[in-house]
């Protein structure tokens, strides 16, 4: 690539981007990892971690995808971040198809979107210095700063909650919530438009997690971040998203704002999620009605035909098992895939959410 | 059931009292001496747990509640850990007992589940064969009738085909089913004191439903004991009636589930139900995080361990810096260890954070 | 697990014939690339008076004139039916499975061979039974008393056992108990020629113990660092928490995890052993596969060499196939995925 020389006070939102634009949008994206088997290792089958998505990101959002183990969301962040090459679909992110794109040209766009990793310790160098980590980015992509790097340093470390004295100390000094602090300052180095940012609260302390919740939000405020966050916790979901996706198996079975998706969830996957959620509230211990999903979600090697969900679905009918239901725009904004949607338009909502805002 | 059952290693116990409560823990502390000083993971903590009742131990990383279950069950190597204070589970004190008499007790009276069911099982031996350890280690029966129990155990916590199961290895099952299978391995012997530690934090939310329920109708059956140890204040409102919160190694608020989430007395336990965004009510504009750290436990600060991070401490003119808050009984057994009056820690609760949560 | 035993079987045959195509490469090559001609070769087996014409006679009759993989391809016929060498007197017949013609002693080096591995092989067997004992069980003592006197003091004997070299610790061992205490025998014997197994042991006793001592240090510090991490595994606090005896958790729960890595290094260090403990052999003059090496070296017998060089080969493919095999029995992990 060509080295260009950047004045970093231009770059922090120099096109002044429109909210409601469209980011990322992905299309039919798929990946199949293979399996080979026998004496010829043959490919005799596939981990169908992603299977078929299409949604997008508008500018200045957080997009949240949602499921259990297996779902394919983390598969799914490292397509979008090109850590991972799609096995069919398109990824086009503002406006330029970087589903192929090789690792060289992929580079420059690697300023662009960045992640977040889930184990703050685990993906920093031990041997490294914090200013060595987090100016890191500076020096692969040849960026020039004003006031060279360790001064750029400095300024993300208070960012983001951290002192500039610790610019000469090694990550192991620094306890998890500090670390996950640093790991975001390197992500913001580059001033990035898109995050991807995978588990980045569910390996901290409960008290720890609001404060880098609370700082994630700050920074898309004032710096205009789109999110793609993924996670498991669907009540740090609900705080931190505009919009969710949830992903069962592969493939989106559910996407919809924040209110929707909460409030009158369609898919009765989605239904049952919400109600496993345990909530600190003791009035609610034993006398509420919760759905209770049977067994464990199947294997992504040989997902279940048709709707995914219907071997553990409590509504399944002959259909669920013979035409898969298509992803449909239900209500505004709110598309879900579902031969027989829960909470469709006049229905009572029955979702726990729904139900206790009620009664407030 | 509340007669103390026969046991052949009781007589010989030295027996200075005989405790209140099934499981009565007094003043426990349990410290690592280590090159760069001592740590003290449980410094001076007391509770109560009958037959048929919950306790959830809540609390940060570091806290102490791990420690404190580990030392329940004897599982700290003597001469690494130094442990202090009483233990008495049905009348006999577990400090003052040899390690084998504890040994004698682990896994038939009181058993244990952990975290992360697949690191927790060994990856060699089939799941039948470890629970056909733990049964046959406590009871003098034939390969065969053990085998027997394992199934008819694997059957009760709803692992289809148990007669087909028993033979798998832990690797072959997903993560739930290697939870209940632990959850059978630590009930073969019918233990009267469960403790769960984090026993659903590695699992997806609808199986986590699952084992909860679980562990609900288990100990309703068997009517133990459970301590359950967690970070997640959902799980234990889920199944604990009494509420331990631990900060840096003590307890600094006890009381019934209602007490803890109704009307919490403790700065800390307010910051704790501020830090989590809630499901189950208004989406809040901003999560209300505790400021700072959690404290090293070599350096546990002066005074109260909390007060660095308390929006609270500098009421106390200066006590909270200097003296170390008891943990008091502010009525009903609701206790708490701080410093504020009464009268300032309702008007906060009341006024500061109820209307925030 | 068929399909994967005959891929691993396969795939130890298909590396056989690239180790013999490489060793062959360099007996064969090597020389030639170094500025030797043919002649040159081939004047290594004729008469130190015969002229020009003769050597290149016997250069033409032995192959050494035609293209290399010519030379090769006789080479692996003669592997499977034997092969004849004409080298001027006369002709002689090296039958199958035929590791080369050794002309210096105008002997086959397959017989030699074959009388030679039994000798390593009580060598290296007995040595490493002695070692896995020992090796193993001071290692877990050493884990279990981790930083006590005990431990120290094993773990130091250990550091030197590493150190020190064979001809050491061996030539001092001979000199102690066999030519002072006189308790053991002195060397230089074929223990197979006995027929008692006891005096087969007495021969062998001594180059076993400092052979042993040798790999019973690094065994020792394997299985003492194994010991120590699986000792901090869940599934061994899982053990104690079921209330078994401490003497089950180690053995049953934590050695079993421990020895694992150990049988890998196990069967490496048993294959590389069985071709030739060269240094052993050679203080204890033990008539071995690595004496034979080592006295074909001085005279450059050049066929000798090759083929002790691919016995020595076969041996640790081999290992490595059995251990690999030996894992999957072992891990149940292994065996199914």
């Amino acid at each position: 690539m060509t080295i260009e020389e950047i004045d970093p006070t231009a770059v922090p939102g120099v096109e002044a981007p429109a909210i409601g634009e469209e980011l990322l949008s992905v299309d039919g994206l798929v990946k199949h990892f293979p399996i080979r088997k026998g004496l010829l290792q043959r490919q005799t089958g596939a981990v169908q971690a992603v299977d078929g998505l299409t949604f997008n990101v508008t500018r200045g959002e957080t997009l949240s995808l949602v499921g259990e183990s297996g779902c394919g969301k983390t598969t799914t962040g490292r397509l979008l971040t090109r850590l991972l090459e799609p096995t069919a679909g398109k990824i086009v992110f503002e406006g330029r198809d970087i589903s192929h794109l090789s690792e060289g040209k992929m580079r420059p766009l690697r300023r662009d979107v960045q992640m977040i990793f889930q184990d703050p310790y685990g993906s920093l160098n031990p041997r490294h210095t914090v200013g060595k980590i987090v100016g890191a980015p500076y020096r692969l992509q040849n960026v020039k700063t004003e006031h060279g790097v360790k001064r750029a340093v400095q300024e993300l470390l208070e960012l983001v909650g951290l002192s500039p004295e610790h610019y000469n100390r090694y990550p192991h000094e620094f306890s998890g919530g500090q670390r996950q602090r640093i790991g975001i300052a390197r992500t913001l180095a580059l001033r990035p438009k898109l995050i991807v940012a995978d588990e980045p609260v569910s390996a901290l302390d409960v008290s720890i997690q609001a404060q880098v919740v609370n700082l994630l939000e700050d920074l898309q405020n004032e710096f205009d971040l789109t999110y793609v966050m993924i996670a498991h916790d669907l009540s740090v979901v609900r705080h931190v998203s505009d919009r969710v996706a949830v992903m069962y198996l592969g493939k989106i079975v559910e996407i919809a704002d924040r209110v929707g998706l909460y409030e009158t969830p369609m898919h009765p996957y989605t239904v049952a999620l919400l109600s496993a959620v345990p909530v600190p509230d003791t009035k609610r211990k034993g006398n509420v009605k919760r759905i209770r999903l049977e067994g464990d979600v199947p294997s992504p090697i040989n997902p279940p035909p048709a709707c995914r969900f219907h071997t553990r679905c409590w509504k399944a009918q002959d259909i669920c098992k013979t035409v898969e239901p298509p992803l449909l725009q239900l209500a505004p904004g709110h598309q879900a895939a579902c031969h027989f949607p829960e909470n469709q338009a006049g229905e009572v909502s029955t979702t726990p959410a729904a139900t206790n805002q009620a009664g407030n | 059931m509340t007669e103390p059952a026969d046991n052949t290693v009781q007589g010989t116990v030295q027996r200075i009292e005989r405790g209140e409560a099934f499981l009565d823990v007094r003043d426990l502390k349990v410290h690592f001496p280590t090159d760069d000083g001592v740590v003290k993971s449980v410094d001076g903590i007391s509770f109560q747990l009958e037959r048929g009742k919950t306790l959830g131990i809540v609390g940060e990383s570091g806290s102490g509640k791990s420690v404190t279950s580990l030392s329940i069950m004897g599982l700290h190597k003597r001469g690494v850990a130094k442990i202090s204070g009483q233990i008495f589970l049905d009348g006999q004190d577990l400090v003052s007992s040899t390690p084998e008499e504890v040994r004698l007790l682990r896994g038939k009276r009181m058993a244990m589940i952990f975290q992360d069911p697949l690191s927790a099982m060994h990856p060699f031996y089939t799941v039948g064969t470890q629970i056909v350890e733990a049964y046959r280690v406590h009871n003098k029966v034939s390969k065969q009738v053990a085998r027997k129990h394992a199934i008819e155990m694997l059957d009760r916590v709803g692992i289809p085909q148990p007669d087909k199961r028993v033979d798998a290895y832990p690797h072959q099952f997903s993560g739930g089913m290697r939870q209940r299978a632990m959850i059978a391995m630590a009930l073969s012997c019918d233990p009267d004191l469960l403790i769960a530690d984090e026993p659903t934090t590695a699992l997806d939310v609808t199986v986590q439903a699952q084992i909860l329920d679980l562990i609900r109708d288990l100990q309703r059956e068997f009517n133990s004991a459970v301590i359950i140890i967690t970070h997640d204040l959902g799980v234990v409102a889920e199944l604990a009636d009494d509420i331990q919160v631990m900060y840096g190694g003590r307890a600094i608020e006890y009381g019934t589930a209602e007490d803890i989430f109704d009307n919490p007395q403790h700065p800390y336990t307010w910051g704790l139900l501020g830090s989590m965004p809630r499901i189950d009510r208004e989406r809040t504009e901003r999560l209300i995080p505790i400021k700072g750290t959690p404290p090293s436990l070599i350096n546990v600060p002066k005074g109260c361990a909390f007060n660095p991070r308390c929006n609270y401490a500098h009421l106390n003119g200066g006590a909270s810096e200097t003296e170390r808050p008891e943990l008091l009984d502010i009525g009903a057994g609701h206790k708490v260890a701080c410093h504020l009056s009464p009268k300032e820690r309702q008007h906060a609760w009341e006024t500061d954070i109820k209307p925030k949560l | 697990m068929f399909a994967y035993l005959v891929r691993r079987v396969i795939g130890a045959v298909i590396l056989l014939f690239i180790v013999t195509a490489v060793t062959f490469a360099i007996f064969f090559l090597v020389p030639k690339l170094g500025g030797a001609t043919a002649d040159d070769l081939a004047s290594r087996y004729v008469g130190k008076s015969a002229g020009a014409a003769q050597i290149h006679e016997t250069a033409v009759r032995l192959g050494f004139t035609d293209p290399l993989y010519e030379q090769y391809g006789r080479f692996v016929k003669g592997l499977f039916v034997g092969q004849e060498y004409n080298y001027g007197p006369a002709t002689e017949h090296c039958p199958a499975p035929c590791f080369g013609y050794s002309f210096l002693t105008q002997q086959p080096v397959w017989p030699d061979l074959v009388a030679r591995i039994p000798v390593t092989a009580s060598l290296a067997g007995g040595a490493a039974f002695i070692w896995l004992i020992t090796g193993v069980g001071t290692g877990i003592i050493s884990a279990l008393k981790r930083g006590s006197v005990l431990d120290r003091s094993l773990m130091s004997v250990a550091l030197a056992g590493v150190s020190l070299p064979i001809f050491f610790t061996g030539l001092l061992s001979l000199s102690i108990f066999s030519y002072g205490l006189g308790w053991t025998a002195q060397g230089g014997t074929n223990p197979l020629d006995e027929t008692n197994p006891v005096w087969w042991a007495y021969d062998l006793i001594l180059p076993w113990v400092t052979l042993a001592f040798l790999y019973a240090a690094s065994y020792a510090r394997l299985t003492r660092a194994g010991m120590l991490e699986t000792m901090n595994e869940d599934f061994v606090r899982t053990a104690r928490a079921k209330g078994l005896t401490e003497r089950t958790v180690v053995m049953k729960h934590g050695l079993r995890s421990a020895l694992t890595p150990i049988l890998t290094i196990f069967g490496l260090d048993l294959g590389l052993l069985m071709g030739g403990a060269i240094l052993t052999e050679t203080t204890f003059s033990l008539p071995g596969i690595g004496q034979y090496a080592v006295i074909a070296l001085r005279v450059n017998d050049l066929p000798k060499v090759l083929g002790v060089t691919l016995v020595a080969a076969f041996f640790i493919v081999l290992a490595n196939l059995i251990v690999d095999l030996l894992y999957a029995v072992v891990d149940p992990r292994v065996r199914i995925s």
